[in-house]
């Protein structure tokens, strides 16, 4: 495939697509100086799940990522692996989890993760109608790369969402480029080779993809999987706008420290990279 | 005859050209593709490229031909079942991958991909293992290059082939009980994927079938598409220049049975792959994307994948190839599925009546044969099915199961 058949979020004249408000916020935050904090919440995981959403968006997160369980997570390490089996032995299906996270309103945008099995069953166009209609403004997908990303970013878009785009360690740069000219929202660069989990030592691949995404685009640069405490947060976010935390959070709520510990482990967080 | 409408169509005239290359994003029609993480992306466009490359020369080939004739025990034969033949009404004979090195197909793909995996620099080979064979192959070409081995094995697999989970450690490979999930084939691969992303820069991912990502699919068929070209040319033989009437091959993710058609994709042959009822992707599945390609698979309405059920463990498999639900939607080849008795039955009938204990995963392809002929396999049709491996492997696990 050729870069001039990727999918791009350029109109057909070559301008670029609107902003969406999600974009527009991310970049407002930035513009103000503001480090991004987003958590990562496993969907249907807890009885108390959506208490911890609004837990942690009192807390201090600019946007929450909220997983749709899949039954085959390939990008994830043992504890959103275990969180997900939990949430799908539950009962948590795709529709239950967003009209759950739709009834908790939260104050800041809301991104939905998970694979692309999922999205593909509902049909694209309608399961980008369920996660506008369940007042999500994107998602993550982290099966489906820029080659195979066009129809659903096509879907996405027409939808009002946005597409969150990974690139990782070993992305070349003319790719990085294209994903990121491709992606709206923010950029995610995944902070080191591995599924994810935490990790004692922040990687200094985190630090690498976030410079060299800096270099190279305009959009908020967040930095995810791997990072696991305030002080590696505080660490990335010398150099990207904002990290996302997943597993040192979901581990938190699978040992039972529901919304309250959910809650002061992201105002660590915010403290640690609003500090600098 | 009572053949259905597709195989009829098939039988009647070629159909369109099948089993070629893919197209350059990996599709056979809408199936296949390259569904995988970023992190990955780099390391499958690499593979893509040595493999087209090293396929395109002559060196390599002859360096691989070579392996499989000294190393592997190419050309395996082909038998007539003179008894069950008899039997069943039917001319039937064996492609006898039983008799290759290891104890079944497995190995051709391996050596393939261990030759790549050496041209690209990487020292370290992963696998996914179902029943066993294929991380048993893999372990045995990492030996014989020198490559460390890991092989992931799901906890219940590796229960029921304790047997070839020693042989693995034996040939210096380690070997990861996956507990997860349904603790089988798919959970395997998933952990597989999972040591692949991060260790992707000095492993090979030594994927056993012709599934996941581009170019995998395509390049395994073509890696064991040595099964089909020899075949075609030994029944050519025998059959005084004819081909057979039926292929039949059994498939979990398909490699046996693409290697097979593709011999025969271009003769009027009527193609059938059989699945378990179990776990017949095919046959119950819908379309769907896991393990790196769209295909067909076993899901639940959420689109959740469902656990597989079957008594061999190498078929035990909620997916497939993608190219073989591309066969199934063109009509090239039909997808029949079989139940754990039949299977068991047929084990014992070969075993009796030819002096050939079968693996349970080819067990498969002969059930359908007993159970169809004189019916969709008119009497005096000649069946060419693929004995993809040998039932050493299985003997203890149908003993317990108070058979034999």
């Amino acid at each position: 495939m050729t870069s001039t058949d990727l999918p791009t979020a350029r109109g057909a004249d070559g301008r670029p697509a609107e902003r969406s408000s999600f974009e527009t916020a991310m970049r407002a935050r930035k513009a103000g100086g503001a480090k991004l904090v987003v958590p990562y919440v496993t969907g249907g995981m807890g009885t108390d799940w959506v208490e911890v959403l609004a837990a942690v968006v009192l807390a201090g997160a600019d946007a929450v990522e909220v997983g749709i369980p899949f039954s085959d997570p390939v990008m994830d390490g043992p504890v959103i692996q275990e969180a997900s089996r939990l949430a799908l032995e539950a009962g948590a299906t795709p529709a239950s989890v967003l009209a759950s996270a739709a009834s908790a309103q939260v104050s800041v945008p809301v991104i939905a993760m998970t694979y692309y099995n999922i999205v593909f069953h509902h049909g694209l166009q309608r399961f980008a109608e369920m996660l506008a209609g369940s007042r999500f403004s994107g998602s993550i997908v982290p099966d489906l790369p820029l080659e195979e990303a066009g129809p659903w970013m096509a879907e996405s878009r027409a939808a009002g969402l946005d597409n969150v785009l990974l690139v990782a360690p070993t992305t070349p740069p003319d790719r990085a480029e294209a994903i990121c000219a491709a992606g709206s929202g923010f950029v995610y660069g995944v902070g080191l080779m591995g599924v994810t989990g935490e990790r004692s030592e922040l990687a200094d691949s985190a630090l690498e993809v976030a410079r060299r995404l800096k270099a190279i685009t305009d959009l908020p640069v967040l930095v995810g999987v791997g990072v696991t405490d305030a002080a590696q947060a505080a660490r990335v976010c010398e150099v990207a706008d904002g990290v996302i935390v997943g597993s040192a959070l979901v581990r938190r709520l699978l040992s039972g420290e529901g919304a309250q510990g959910a809650g002061e482990f992201v105002a660590q967080l915010r403290g640690a990279v609003d500090r600098g | 005859m009572t053949l259905d409408g597709a195989a009829a169509a098939a039988a009647a005239s070629p159909g369109p050209v099948v089993m070629t290359d893919p197209t350059p994003a990996g599709r056979f029609g809408e199936f296949g593709g390259r569904f995988v993480p970023e992190s990955l992306v780099p390391a499958c466009a690499e593979l893509e490229q040595a493999f087209r490359r090293f396929w395109a020369d002559e060196a390599f080939r002859d360096e691989y031909r070579s392996l499989l004739s000294s190393y592997a025990g190419r050309p395996t034969v082909v038998t007539e079942c003179h008894r069950l033949g008899t039997q069943l009404g039917v001319r039937l004979l064996l492609k006898r991958e039983d008799l290759a090195h290891t104890g079944s197909h497995k190995i051709n793909n391996v050596l393939g991909q261990a030759l790549l995996a050496r041209a690209m620099g990487k020292g370290r080979l992963i696998a996914e293992t179902g029943a066993g064979q294929h991380g048993v192959a893999t372990a045995t070409a990492a030996a014989l290059f020198g490559l460390d081995c890991h092989v992931y094995m799901g906890a219940t697999d590796v229960r029921r082939q304790e047997v070839n989970v020693f042989r693995m450690r034996l040939l210096g490979a380690d070997v990861t009980a996956v507990s997860s999930g349904s603790a089988t084939l798919k959970d395997a691969i998933n952990e597989a994927m999972r040591d692949w992303v991060a260790t992707v820069e000095h492993t090979h991912y030594c994927i056993g079938s012709v599934m996941g990502p581009h170019p995998y699919p395509w390049m395994v068929r073509e890696f064991q598409r040595v099964i089909g070209d020899e075949a075609r040319e030994q029944c050519r033989s025998l059959l005084d220049g004819s081909d057979p009437d039926v292929v039949v091959a059994c498939v979990g993710g398909g490699s046996n049975a693409a290697g097979t058609f593709a011999g025969f994709a271009g003769t009027r042959a009527r193609l059938v792959g059989v699945e378990p009822a179990g776990g017949a992707a095919i046959g119950k599945g819908t379309a769907g994307v896991v393990h790196g390609m769209r295909s067909k698979l076993l899901q639940d309405d959420a689109g959740q994948v469902l656990e597989a059920h079957s008594v061999s463990a190498g078929l035990d498999y909620p997916g497939v190839g993608p190219e073989h639900a591309y066969l199934d939607s063109v009509g090239r080849a039909t997808y029949e599925a079989v139940g754990d008795a039949e299977v068991l039955d047929a084990f014992e009938l070969l075993s009796r009546t030819e002096g050939i204990v079968p693996a349970l995963e080819p067990a498969h392809a002969l059930a359908w044969v007993v159970r169809e002929a004189g019916r969709s396999v008119p009497r005096g049709s000649t069946v060419l099915m693929t004995l993809s491996g040998r039932g050493d492997k299985d003997v203890a696990q149908v003993m317990e199961m108070g058979r034999g």
